[in-house]
């Protein structure tokens, strides 16, 4: 066999493989491994949302919808960002149905970065914005967010890693892997820094309606940031939709007309099966979802209360359903303490490195399963803990 | 009062939920919880504390009949003292007024079929109130109690993923 990686391009080269998968092989080959290493709903798509699309089958709508997504549901993507965040758009061009709000991610990036301009992105955070900037010819700047400030990202962090290249910052709130969150309070010295540095935001806020306290804010509702901000949504959390792939992004017209022609080249338009069923979800959905977003809380008290118990130090997480407690007590690296906590005690959590460098040091751990597996979980962490503990 | 809600809202959904989980869950003391359980146990708000079998899967036969029974009210009490003479039998397993063309729906559960017969003819239709009664044998059960039989419970998640 021929060796055909020669051929492959510098950019997607320069990127390395992701820590996750590495982990994911590991425990495959552990037979009876209680994992909370997931990062989506334990929860199958309510009823009434699945019953939805056979309906939309049985009626033949297995044609495509025009670019931006099916009119019925940029309308009521409009409706209920007009409801959550306080924000309007005009759905005739100002919103844009995805493959998730991984496409609405890369799609931004592409439209706005020329070769080298800076993205500043806040980690630990989800694995894929700095290789979209990478691949989008951009660079990924890291801006450090720490545990004592409950992961917030704060304004002279920012400030400091901004250049006269910095074009665009990307916040994730409520935060994967952090369960961190960002209150108005927060966001408003950071729409000073903003406008004064003239960057774009992409607001990445799927997992807006798991906020367990107080409630979610956008910077996108702040004086004079709508334009400059891309809203990024989608029905994965909140409604259990995951292998769907529908997202969204809602903004400025000029931007979301960029990123309809990207779209329409790569993509064509979401399938119309997945955005029939995100109509009837945000149309009927928030009874489940509300029943939904309560058992995480119950569960989200009862691993940090676990994790305090059995002394893993943690910040209480207001948002997502991940837990990320520092490890630190135990002298082990993100990494090993994964490794030996699998073969060990057969529980799967993720390296907090895998989210950036300074996630080393934490574990994430996803408390979207159910109580019992969550008990056992935290047991047997303790005897881990137990063993591993320097004298 | 609201707190008792809660509880009992999480022993609907978790009768085997630990009194320590539940006062996680509620940010309350152990004994704030058991306190609470065991008042409302003495008040019989809650009345016991059932499993939900699916016997077929032990090879364990049984028949549960539902039936529809149209009485004769009684002045003063209506179908009361009739209803609660049906509830004191073993076998029957639930009973309920109903609106409609019959009074009582009766559930009622036996290792045979002859065993309901044998309510039926025997007990049922002797009491003096009872006109009539339907008798309907349960073929199969596909839901129970929020609970759905033969439903794969397998976590079919990616067991890591970002």
């Amino acid at each position: 066999m021929s060796d055909m990686s020669k051929y492959i391009s510098q950019v997607v080269n320069s990127i390395p493989p992701s820590g996750i998968r590495k982990f994911f092989d590991l425990v495959i080959q552990t037979e009876g491994a209680i994992s909370l290493g997931v990062g989506e709903p334990d929860y199958v798509t309510p009823w009434h949302i699945r019953e939805e699309c056979f309906y939309s089958l049985e009626k033949g709508y297995t044609m495509y919808t025009s670019n931006a997504g099916l009119l019925e549901l940029r309308e009521e993507i409009a409706a209920y960002q007009k409801r959550k965040i306080g924000v309007e758009y005009s759905p005739a061009n100002e919103v844009l149905v995805t493959i998730g709000v991984s496409e609405a991610v890369d799609l931004a990036l592409r439209v706005l970065l020329e070769p080298g301009d800076e993205v500043l992105v806040p980690e630990p955070c989800f694995v894929s914005y700095a290789p979209g900037a990478t691949l989008a010819y951009g660079k990924p700047v890291a801006v450090p967010t720490y545990d004592q400030d409950e992961y917030r990202l704060k304004p002279d962090v920012l400030e400091s890693c901004i250049t006269p290249r910095s074009k665009v910052l990307i916040l994730a709130y409520p935060n994967n892997p952090t369960g961190g969150i960002m209150t108005a309070d927060d966001l408003q010295p950071l729409v000073d820094i903003i406008k004064k540095h003239d960057l774009i935001v992409i607001s990445d806020e799927i997992y807006c309606e798991l906020t367990y306290q107080g409630q979610h804010v956008s910077i996108a509702s702040f004086p004079g940031m709508r334009d400059r901000t891309l809203v990024m949504n989608g029905f994965s959390k909140a409604y259990a939709m995951t292998g769907w792939r529908i997202g969204y992004a809602c903004g400025n017209k000029d931007l979301i007309s960029a990123m309809n022609k990207v779209h329409q080249y790569t993509i064509m338009c979401a399938p119309i099966m997945g955005q029939k069923a995100a109509i009837e979800a945000l149309r009927n959905g928030n009874t489940e979802m509300v029943k939904m977003v309560a058992d995480y809380n119950n569960r989200r008290k009862i691993i940090l209360k676990g994790f305090r118990e059995i002394g893993l130090d943690c910040f209480e997480p207001q948002g997502a359903f991940y837990c990320f407690p520092s490890i630190k007590v135990s002298g082990l690296s993100s990494e090993d303490f994964c490794e030996q906590l699998l073969t060990e005690e057969q529980v799967a959590v993720v390296p907090g490195n895998a989210f950036g460098t300074n996630g080393e040091g934490f574990i994430r751990c996803c408390y979207a399963a159910s109580i019992p597996n969550i008990e056992t979980a935290i047991e047997r962490m303790g005897n881990f803990l137990r063993r591993h503990r320097p004298a | 009062m609201e707190l008792e809600k809660k509880v009992l809202s999480l022993l609907e959904s978790d009768a085997k939920m630990s009194i320590k989980t539940i006062a996680t869950i509620l940010e309350q003391d152990e004994e704030r919880i058991t306190d609470i359980l065991t008042k409302l146990e003495q008040e019989k708000v809650i009345l016991g504390y059932n499993a939900i079998i699916d016997w077929d899967k032990l090879g364990v036969d049984g028949v549960t009949a539902m039936i529809d029974v149209k009485l004769v009210p009684e002045r003063e009490v209506g179908f009361n003292r009739t209803a609660e003479r049906i509830s004191r039998f073993p076998e029957v397993r639930c009973v309920y007024l109903m609106s409609g063309t019959y009074d009582l729906s009766v559930t009622v559960q036996g290792e045979t079929m002859k065993d309901i017969a044998w309510f039926v003819s025997h007990k049922l239709s002797t009491i003096d109130q009872v006109q009539s009664t339907v008798t309907h044998f349960v073929l199969k059960r596909y839901k129970q109690d929020n609970f759905i039989f033969e439903e794969p419970q397998q976590d079919r998640r990616l067991v890591v993923s970002p």
